[in-house]
């Protein structure tokens, strides 16, 4: 059994109380922080750790933190970014769900930290039940003075407030959430300057994903050199991974960094193996966003070692055979799938989710779902299949953040690894059934 | 500090950007831009045609910078080095940038005000392709009605965000903005609701493309069959520094004067664009300077029978059959 530091309690019953989650040692973090420490030390213990952002990009947390300018007379701001949204991932929201207190408990000591006397939790329109819970976690945490004036009788104070988004995928970047958390339309900022430097409302803030603001609680416990002897290299500590897909067992599981691929599939402790006996197919390791891989890829490297669980194995290779963590949607696809139709759905999830702010992004990603439409009717030439090339090359790079080659990526993998699937339903003019999507169009509509 | 681009090495003071420095150089190497306005805090950024790439970030840290960027929106740096037309990369990108802003535009020039005097015509001239490889329909918007001197064309509007900025920085109220998502934003007045205020002309003049045009001007007449020529006014409001466009006698159309990056050098009231059309209105300093490869300084088609004659000829050589000859 691999350790567990964030959800070993998420079967005890009624966690997301308090009083059980005082009972289990919730809250010890705050209190040795605020009582036995100064908030560089704080700072310094995330740095030992290790860590690093749990949202996607994998930046080295206690660096971002070291980033924040401490200008004399100007509030700083902590916000936790829960706009989970990525196509297969949803870590975030089963953390909230369970054991809320976790994330609040790491927002007070990261708060203390970083010498921030607001936080915001930013939590996507779709999770309205899960920012029902995490306010009256929040409510708790105020009467029993967690929250508020002189925590724990020290001269730190700290208030946390919850914003619901809107419901667009564009908001968990980094600067869109802060415009929408301003109250203004959520679109990317053109960086410089960065969040660190002018934030929200011009001020000083870090954006960090839930996950990483809970991971500072184990960290504050038992010390960041101890967390960081788990894991292999610069993949320290334990990650959670939403696993989805054809496997046996679908489920948020929590592993400690540098387990291999194919024990993460097969053994029975995490996804079980694929269902109905058949064969993997491919996996799209870190949430829609990342290169999809063939199984002889995703289970070794090109240079035939086995891949780890971590953000340097799994990035091996570059994209032309290795794809990235990203924020640990694992999506395992059976034989029977089709590539083409899954990018399908991608892209046009892409698609509908561009702000519509820079040109490549806003023309790019509907024109690649247009094309990817024609291969599902049936029409599509063989020629297609470049042109896809070709306009996922002139998006990627070219756009303001990064949502741009979220869209690209997943279409420059497919076609790398995939491509004599295009070529065969271009030749034979197969037909693919996506009345299911029309069903769905009829719906929203 | 020292910058370097396309090889020519310029000083400039802190806080320039790329492409201010690139327009410092000259026209040569300065890259084309669509969304940035110099006289409009934070425009730029959005529509990409300005990437460039940094092949040397600084002395200090002379790494290249691993994408390119919008030059519009980069501050150089002491000692960095740039590349733009000297740079398959980038002209390659900005080709697939043109090709993006084209594929959901009508091309409608033949009967687009704008005509003459649009951007995306030079832009899509200069770095575009012949062909497109868009099979789809395009893009259509439903048309509103945004008061009576702006007209609104949505389906035109390549998103550049300049008009918003206008509205936000010279208007006293925003009345209109960005509505929807991705490739369904428009800029839209709420609720279909009327542009009024005492500058909202100047939508007109910021708009690279012919979505927002002069409706006191629309359909009267071809840019190119105007004259353009610089005039002064007494006005309260603005500077009363203009630029009419006359017919003989007639101003056809005002307009605020532009500088060789097709940029209004100072913004003018809507009763100076809009009301003042008659010539005792106005002092005239002048014909306005017109670079002469713009089409709007091309002898006005006052030698029409020179023109023809060049024209057949050309016919003749292409082995092109007028209309009018056919059998």
């Amino acid at each position: 059994m691999g350790r567990k530091l964030l959800i070993h309690n998420d079967h005890v019953p009624n966690i997301h109380t308090l009083e059980v989650y005082r009972a289990h040692g919730g809250y010890a973090s705050v209190e040795k922080a605020l009582k036995t420490m100064q908030p560089d030390q704080v700072t310094d213990e995330v740095k030992k750790s290790g860590l690093r952002g749990r949202g996607g990009a994998g930046f080295p947390t206690g660096m971002k933190w070291s980033f924040l300018a401490k200008p004399e007379g100007v509030p700083r701001y902590l916000v936790c970014n829960a706009d989970e949204s990525e196509p297969g991932t949803f870590k975030d929201r089963y953390l909230m769900e369970k054991i809320p207190h976790a994330l609040i408990e790491g927002m007070i000591t990261s708060s203390f930290a970083l010498g921030a006397k607001t936080s915001y939790i930013y939590i996507r329109g779709e999770y309205f039940y899960v920012a029902r819970i995490v306010e009256a976690a929040i409510a708790e945490a105020y009467a029993a003075g967690w929250l508020g004036k002189n925590i724990l009788g020290t001269d730190f104070s700290h208030d946390c407030y919850v914003q619901v988004g809107g419901g667009a995928y564009i908001c968990g970047e980094e600067t869109a959430l802060l415009e929408s958390l301003e109250g203004k339309r959520g679109n990317p900022r053109i960086k410089p300057p960065f969040p660190a430097v002018a934030g929200l409302w011009g001020c000083p803030t870090v954006v960090n994903n839930v996950e990483t603001i809970a991971a500072v609680v184990p960290i504050v416990n038992m010390g960041g050199e101890e967390y960081a002897k788990i894991g292999v290299g610069k993949s320290t500590g334990t990650k959670l991974i939403s696993a989805s897909g054809h496997i046996n067992k679908p489920g948020v599981y929590e592993i400690e960094l540098g387990i291999t691929v194919e024990d993460f599939i097969y053994s029975d402790e995490y996804c079980g193996g694929i269902r109905n006996g058949k064969k993997l197919k491919a996996v799209v390791a870190g949430g829609s966003s990342v290169p999809i891989l063939p199984t002889e890829l995703i289970l070794k490297t090109a240079k035939g070692e086995p891949r780890l669980m971590t953000y340097e194995s799994l990035s091996d290779g570059g994209f032309s055979t290795g794809t990235m963590l990203g924020s640990g949607g694992f999506i395992a696809m059976d034989e029977d799938t089709s590539i083409v139709k899954n990018l399908f759905t991608f892209s046009r999830f892409y698609h509908h989710e561009s702000c519509g702010q820079c040109s490549p992004c806003r023309e790019g990603t509907g024109w690649m779902e247009k094309i990817l439409k024609k291969f599902l009717d049936g029409t599509a030439n063989e020629s297609d299949v470049d042109l896809l090339w070709d306009i996922q090359s002139k998006i990627e790079g070219k756009t303001i953040c990064p949502l741009g080659e979220a869209a690209a990526w997943p279409v420059a993998a497919a076609i790398r690894h995939f491509k004599h699937e295009f070529i065969e339903i271009a030749q034979k003019k197969k037909f693919v059934d996506i009345s299911h999507y029309d069903r769905l169009n009829k719906i929203r509509a | 500090m020292k910058v370097t681009i396309d090889g020519i090495e310029i000083d400039v003071p802190k806080g320039t950007t790329i492409l201010q420095a690139a327009r410092m150089i000259g026209a040569e190497v300065a890259p084309p831009t669509m969304c940035y306005y110099s006289s409009l805090k934070t425009s730029g950024g959005y529509c990409r045609t300005c990437i460039v790439k940094v092949t040397q970030g600084s002395t200090a840290n002379p790494t290249p910078m691993p994408k390119p960027v919008a030059s519009c929106r980069t501050e150089v740096m002491d000692g960095m080095v740039v590349e733009n037309t000297i740079n398959k990369d980038v002209l390659e990108a900005r080709k697939g940038v043109v090709e993006f802003l084209l594929m959901n535009h009508p091309l409608d020039c033949p009967v687009c005000d704008q005509a003459g005097e649009c951007h995306l015509q030079d832009l899509g001239y200069e770095h575009g392709a012949a062909t497109t490889r868009y099979e789809f329909p395009r893009r259509e918007f439903e048309k509103i009605d945004i008061g009576k001197y702006v007209q609104l064309h949505m389906t035109r509007c390549i998103m550049c965000f300049r008009c918003v900025k206008v509205a936000e920085q010279l208007t006293d109220n925003r009345v209109h903005g960005v509505m929807h998502r991705g490739d369904a934003a428009e800029i839209s007045t709420y609720i279909e609701n009327v542009i009024e205020n005492d500058f909202s002309g100047n939508v007109i003049d910021v708009c690279p493309v012919g979505a927002l045009t002069d409706k006191t001007f629309r359909f009267k007449s071809r840019v190119w069959f105007t004259k353009p020529v610089d005039a002064t006014c007494d006005c309260k409001k603005c500077s009363g520094k203009v630029r009419l466009w006359m017919k003989g006698e007639e101003v056809l159309r005002v307009t605020a004067r532009k500088d060789q990056w097709g940029e209004a050098e100072e913004f003018i009231c809507n009763t100076c664009r809009f009301e003042r059309k008659n010539t005792s209105d106005w002092k005239t300093e002048g014909p306005s300077p017109i670079h002469k490869s713009s089409v709007i300084s091309q002898n006005h088609y006052e030698n029409l029978n020179e023109l023809k004659v060049k024209i057949m000829k050309q016919q003749k050589a292409l082995g092109f059959t007028p209309f009018d000859k056919r059998p």
